[in-house]
């Protein structure tokens, strides 16, 4: 009886192998979905090819022909530059607002979701408002209360706000002096490069010593004065190699020097505002997630407070926060598309959105704008699931 | 809203291969209303009034179109579009026919696959800046911000002349025209510019109207007028001849006020004709003989259309201008409908 039970699929055919069909069905699934992509690309090309619609990728190469309001590290002009240039300005201007979202976001995070933990009533209680009110109005609603009811309503430029001679704060961005490089300016990105590395050396060196001897050495002021110090001795054996361009009035507004346009602002406040909200309540989660016990033991062996939070409750807040911390930032650089709400010209705004109309190649716009969301998305998943592990528990 | 369309784009253009063997009008037909793309409210040209009903200029050739159609100027359904969105409604079909003021170009006529069945109103970029400015001239602009909708040829034009008067800009880009108006009005940008009959059209809604002034140039030459997609020469001429029909009725003065008048008594033949009394032209289309009649006694004639929502004493307040008929001193011409 016993073989018989075994022997009941086997003697059929190899059909009634488990393992054998698994595999027949993977195939299955695998020949039906090739299938399916094909007819649809195929149908696709078909139909675009029916409506007289061009398609490939040849109008990268095509004069754009229009003015884009913010562009960076790139010269740009409407009758010279191509789409291709439009698409790196709209990547450019996208991954400036998220990284600077990012950075931002984070600190407000970080420090919310501590504050929310205060001991102080009001503090306590400023943080939980801020935490409420932020994640529970739509992000394009707050996009749309910081261009128009902040960032809009400053002064007009004529009455700006002035801080010093050189800062002006007014409703059509803050303006700032540049800094214009000339011959021999090399030298100061070098040493910066220089300190640097030299900081990564030193920390080294001093988790070392502190392992053998036990003596700590204050390793982030020493870096924070190389990274100052480096730059100045080669900006000041060079000569001071570069301009400084002051703004200056002019018949519309300011002229000269930086200017942070209120589009970058007010889009730049929404998002660090909005998703500071979410990382603060991962933060609190975190910190809550380290049993009290630890604290308490890590002060009755002595360990100063500052020094708890850091080596104590922080290493082991962080293992809780870093996963959901990273559905944050990529949030973040997803709603930066929102940009195109407020005027700001990122990769949705002038690329999937001018490019497009003007060339009405939507399908391929759109699926290069896809493909640099994606690109970028599992670049920072990338390094937040490598720091992730660095920083997870090591089981010996 | 943009991958909703995108994903219009792809879903039509992949699995609707077979439906697209049946023509247009019998769609329409079948359907039993156009599905007509407008502005997402522009005074005058296409904008819901207090009961939310569509209204305007645009809105008043998809309605003749209707009657022309359907013998009911109310068989048709309005998709607002933004300047971004409209070609992708166009051509992934989810609207039939595009009547949002869309300048006649080559590149969209021919590589953007649409077939632009004529001009109803012959407009030039211009630009508004406020009075306080005291700019009187667009060429004393250098260095001002410009807000502006994008996906225009406002845009192209912009920078073509900024460039040729060697002017420099900081354009502001705004989906719709009411993003553009707030941030003009918040003076975040001094000037704003789109076609001039825009500049009127919004200027007519801003609470102190007299505060802006439209500056004099005309940067550019902005034909407007209704498309179709190409691939459906039948529904394209339907279009065509709807506008036509507007026009030469304005020209043989048959207005909503004589056309019954004219259909019973009338003994000049080429009104005869286009009210269909003789001849087979709406035959000829695909339609009832008495299509035209419908559109006048229905809609009305192309100068009553304007008179109503763009002429004098109505809040644009705009001049026929070259939107007079060609004996009148425009250029708006018929072609002959016979």
């Amino acid at each position: 009886m016993t073989t018989d039970v075994q022997g009941l699929g086997a003697g059929d055919s190899k059909l009634r192998d488990p393992r054998v069909r698994a595999i027949i069905y993977q195939i299955l699934v695998i020949v039906l979905f090739v299938a399916f992509v094909a007819y649809v690309g195929n149908n696709t090309a078909d139909n675009l090819d029916k409506r007289g619609i061009a398609t490939g990728l040849g109008f990268l190469q095509q004069p754009s022909g229009f003015g884009i309001g913010i562009v960076l590290l790139m010269d740009y002009s409407s009758q010279t530059s191509t789409h291709f240039d439009v698409l790196l300005i709209g990547i450019i201007n996208t991954l400036a607002v998220s990284i600077a979202g990012i950075f931002f976001a984070t600190l407000i995070g970080f420090t919310f979701g501590v504050l929310r933990l205060s001991k102080n009533w009001v503090v306590s209680r400023i943080a939980y408002v801020y935490i409420e009110v932020v994640r529970n109005i739509p992000l394009l609603v707050q996009l749309l209360f910081w261009y128009f009811a902040v960032w809009g309503t400053l002064p007009l430029w004529k009455e700006s706000f002035q801080i010093g001679d050189n800062f002006y704060v007014n409703n059509r961005g803050i303006n700032f002096p540049s800094i214009i490089p000339t011959d021999g300016f090399w030298l100061i990105p070098v040493g910066l490069l220089a300190a640097i590395a030299l900081s990564v050396v030193v920390s080294k060196w001093a988790r070392k010593r502190q392992d053998l001897t036990g003596q700590p050495f204050p390793v982030f002021w020493a870096s924070v004065g190389m990274i100052v110090i480096l730059p100045l001795i080669a900006a000041i054996i060079m000569g001071l190699p570069f301009n400084i361009d002051y703004p200056t009035v002019a018949r519309f507004g300011l002229r000269g020097g930086w200017v942070l346009e209120p589009e970058f602002l007010a889009l730049l406040t929404g998002l660090c505002v909005y998703t500071g909200a979410f990382i603060a309540e991962i933060v609190r989660s975190g910190i809550n997630s380290v049993s009290h016990g630890q604290t308490e033991a890590a002060h009755s062996l002595g360990i100063a407070p500052g020094l708890t939070t850091r080596l104590v409750v922080l290493p082991q807040a962080l293992r809780v926060i870093v996963p959901p911390l990273t559905s944050q930032y990529l949030n973040l650089l997803k709603n930066s598309s929102l940009a195109t709400a407020i005027g700001y010209a990122d990769i949705t705004a002038i690329f999937a959105g001018t490019t497009l109309n003007q060339t009405g190649q939507a399908i391929e716009v759109i699926a290069i704008t896809m493909l640099f969301y994606l690109s970028i998305s599992l670049i920072i998943s990338m390094f937040m699931n490598w720091y992730n592990k660095r920083i997870s528990l090591v089981e010996r | 809203m943009k991958k909703a369309t995108f994903i219009a784009v792809a879903a039509t253009a992949t699995l609707m291969a077979t439906a697209v063997s049946a023509t247009t009008l019998e769609d329409v037909k079948a359907k039993g209303y156009i599905q007509c793309g407008v502005t997402t409210g522009l005074a005058g040209f296409a904008a819901p009034n207090n009961d939310g009903k569509w209204e305007g200029f645009d809105v008043d050739y998809c309605r003749a179109m209707a009657a022309a159609i359907f013998a009911d100027p109310d068989k048709v359904k309005y998709t607002p579009t933004t300047a971004k969105e409209r070609f992708t409604a166009l051509q992934s079909g989810e609207i039939d026919v595009l009547a949002r003021n869309t300048t006649w170009t080559l590149s969209r006529d021919v590589n953007l696959g649409f077939t632009f069945i004529g001009v109803n109103y012959y407009d030039g970029q211009g630009f508004m800046v406020k009075k306080s400015l005291g700019v009187k001239s667009a060429l004393e602009l250098d260095g001002a911000r410009v807000c502006i909708q994008s996906g225009t040829t406002t845009e192209l034009n912009l920078a073509d002349y900024f460039t040729a008067n060697g002017m420099d800009f900081d354009p502001v880009l705004f989906d719709t025209a009411d993003e553009v108006r707030e941030a003009y009005l918040q003076d975040t940008c001094d000037v704003y510019t789109t076609d001039q009959s825009g500049l009127y059209a919004q200027r007519s809604v801003i609470p102190d109207p007299e505060a802006h002034i439209v500056l004099p140039e005309i940067i550019s030459k902005e034909p407007l007028g209704p498309l179709v997609r190409h691939g459906d020469n039948q529904w394209g001429d339907i279009a065509r001849w709807t506008l036509n029909a507007m026009i030469a009725g304005e020209e043989h003065n048959i207005s909503s006020a004589n056309v019954d008048d004219l259909k019973a008594n009338t003994k000049n033949p080429g009104i005869a004709r286009i009210l269909g009394t003789s001849g087979d032209l709406g035959e000829q289309l695909g339609l009832s003989n008495d299509w035209a009649f419908n559109i006048y006694k229905m809609v009305g004639n192309y100068g009553e259309s304007f008179a109503k929502n763009l002429g004098e004493g109505t809040p644009l307040n705009i001049a026929r201008g070259l939107n007079a008929q060609w004996n009148n001193g425009g250029i708006l011409y018929s072609a002959p409908m016979r």
